[in-house]
């Protein structure tokens, strides 16, 4: 089996073989991604159990904790994959990291509307300034500014490990969102469940949450798939490959 | 290692001192900017002193960050700082020194002039002696951070209005506490917490924050 070598791994990080394998994979993640929102909404909307105190306006979650998640979790796979950049001047990870942000900052975005939304019938206002809400608006700020560093320097060497030590010095806000509801007295509510897998949730609320994470998950390898695509023709331009590949089709 | 230190805040500080027009701006705009605040707000003796703490955190460290595009900008037109980047002294501790300088022109003066303003918003004296005690431990905090930010927009297009995009969401947390601390004093809660967390900031900040500002500097002249 090919997939088993470190030689097959080693290859896909040149944008010449990582091209064709990632036009490969993005129809699969679409495809996961739609049967999984559609089971995870499922379980959320129909067969989780009303919430005795917040009734149905706590079924919000099933897309706000996926998303805040995940606007973490992106926020570090972009910080790890700069860092791969900046001391292995990979060009392929600078063009991950570039490609991750505009998701990361969408659900960033979402997450802190899902909540205001969540936040009316709840604490009765749209929005508090609490640490948690503040930190995560912070985030959204980090990923604003990332993407406006890498779009300001033309050379885009240059652009890649600038904003690479911008992603990095920018981490140190990640522990103040995850810890801020347990470090702060806060309005928001502590974390339904925390890393050692400790859930305070009926199961079939637990299930869905998991599987609308794992539906994000795909989506955000199928734009940024789409999106390292374009990356990858775009800074290879002038190589053969791309030349040979655009070539019949004038 | 000290040895340089002294010679590049003795340079960065002679430099400066002739063209004293340049230190002055960012004082002048610190006073202007709380003055705006009476006017804007209203003279009401109350509500002014409730939102001293915030104006003058706030306007604080938007004159400590217009200051920033001068901290590598005049080096960086003339050559000088790539002169910098490759003589044998390590580039974090000519960094630190050129932070140490910019501090002394540009955070000092405001933590000075400070206690008049806090008297021109109505703020008591105990909490105007917080609210300098912040400002020392505070303003050095913002020089350092943005150091970094200055580094990595070192002759970017649009590199003013980058440079704030990229610091301003950093510097949070040293308005949250410094402000905070200054309203605990008004309102007679403890102020213990906040000083040692603006504290740890300055300490954490002394250490990390010329270690990325050379860094940031090694990309942009590379």
């Amino acid at each position: 089996m090919k997939y088993f070598t470190k030689a097959y791994w080693l290859q896909l990080s040149s944008p010449k073989t990582f091209y064709p394998v990632a036009g490969k994979w993005i129809p699969l993640f679409w495809v996961a991604t739609i049967v999984l929102s559609l089971i995870g909404l499922y379980y959320g909307f129909f067969v989780a159990p009303e919430d005795y105190q917040m009734k149905d306006s706590y079924r919000i979650m099933f897309i706000h904790v996926p998303t805040a998640w995940l606007s973490m979790w992106i926020y570090i796979v972009m910080c790890i994959y700069a860092i791969i950049g900046l001391v292995w001047r990979t060009r392929l990870s600078n063009m991950m990291a570039a490609s991750l942000a505009p998701t990361g900052a969408l659900f960033t975005f979402l997450a802190l509307w899902t909540g205001a939304l969540w936040g009316k019938p709840t604490w009765g206002t749209y929005w508090v300034w609490d640490a948690r809400l503040t930190s995560e608006l912070i985030l959204l700020f980090l990923y604003f500014g990332f993407m406006a560093l890498r779009a300001a320097i033309d050379d885009p060497q240059r652009a890649a490990r600038a904003s690479a030590l911008l992603a990095m010095v920018g981490v140190i806000n990640l522990p103040i969102i995850y810890f801020s509801v347990k470090w702060w007295n806060t309005l928001h509510q502590p974390m339904t469940v925390d890393a050692t897998g400790k859930a305070t949730l009926p199961e079939a609320a637990l299930i869905s949450m998991l599987i609308m994470t794992f539906a994000l998950w795909a989506y955000t390898f199928a734009v940024s798939f789409m999106r390292v695509r374009n990356e990858i023709i775009e800074n290879e331009k002038g190589s053969a490959w791309v030349t040979e590949m655009m070539g019949p089709k004038k | 290692m000290i040895e340089v230190l002294r010679w590049v805040i003795w340079r960065d500080m002679t430099l400066a001192l002739r063209r004293k027009s340049e230190v002055l701006t960012a004082v002048l705009f610190f006073v202007i900017v709380v003055s705006l605040f009476p006017l804007g707000v209203g003279p009401e003796k109350n509500t002014l002193a409730t939102i001293a703490p915030g104006v003058l955190w706030v306007a604080a460290l938007l004159a400590s960050m217009l200051s920033l595009n001068r901290l590598f900008a005049d080096d960086y037109n003339d050559g000088t700082l790539e002169q910098l980047i490759i003589s044998s002294q390590p580039l974090a501790m000519i960094v630190f020194g050129k932070i140490m300088s910019h501090w002394f022109l540009t955070g000092l003066p405001l933590v000075l002039i400070s206690p008049l303003l806090g008297y021109q918003l109505g703020l008591d004296p105990d909490s105007i002696i917080i609210l300098m005690l912040t400002l020392l431990i505070g303003t050095p905090v913002l020089s350092l951070i943005g150091a970094v930010g200055a580094g990595l927009t070192l002759g970017v297009r649009g590199g003013g209005v980058l440079l704030s995009l990229l610091i301003l969401p950093l510097y949070i947390p040293v308005l949250i506490f410094g402000s905070g601390a200054v309203e605990a004093a008004r309102t007679g809660l403890g102020v213990e917490a906040h000083f040692s967390l603006l504290g740890a900031f300055l300490v954490g900040a002394m250490i990390l924050a010329p270690i990325g500002a050379a860094a940031a500097l090694r990309i942009s002249l590379d």
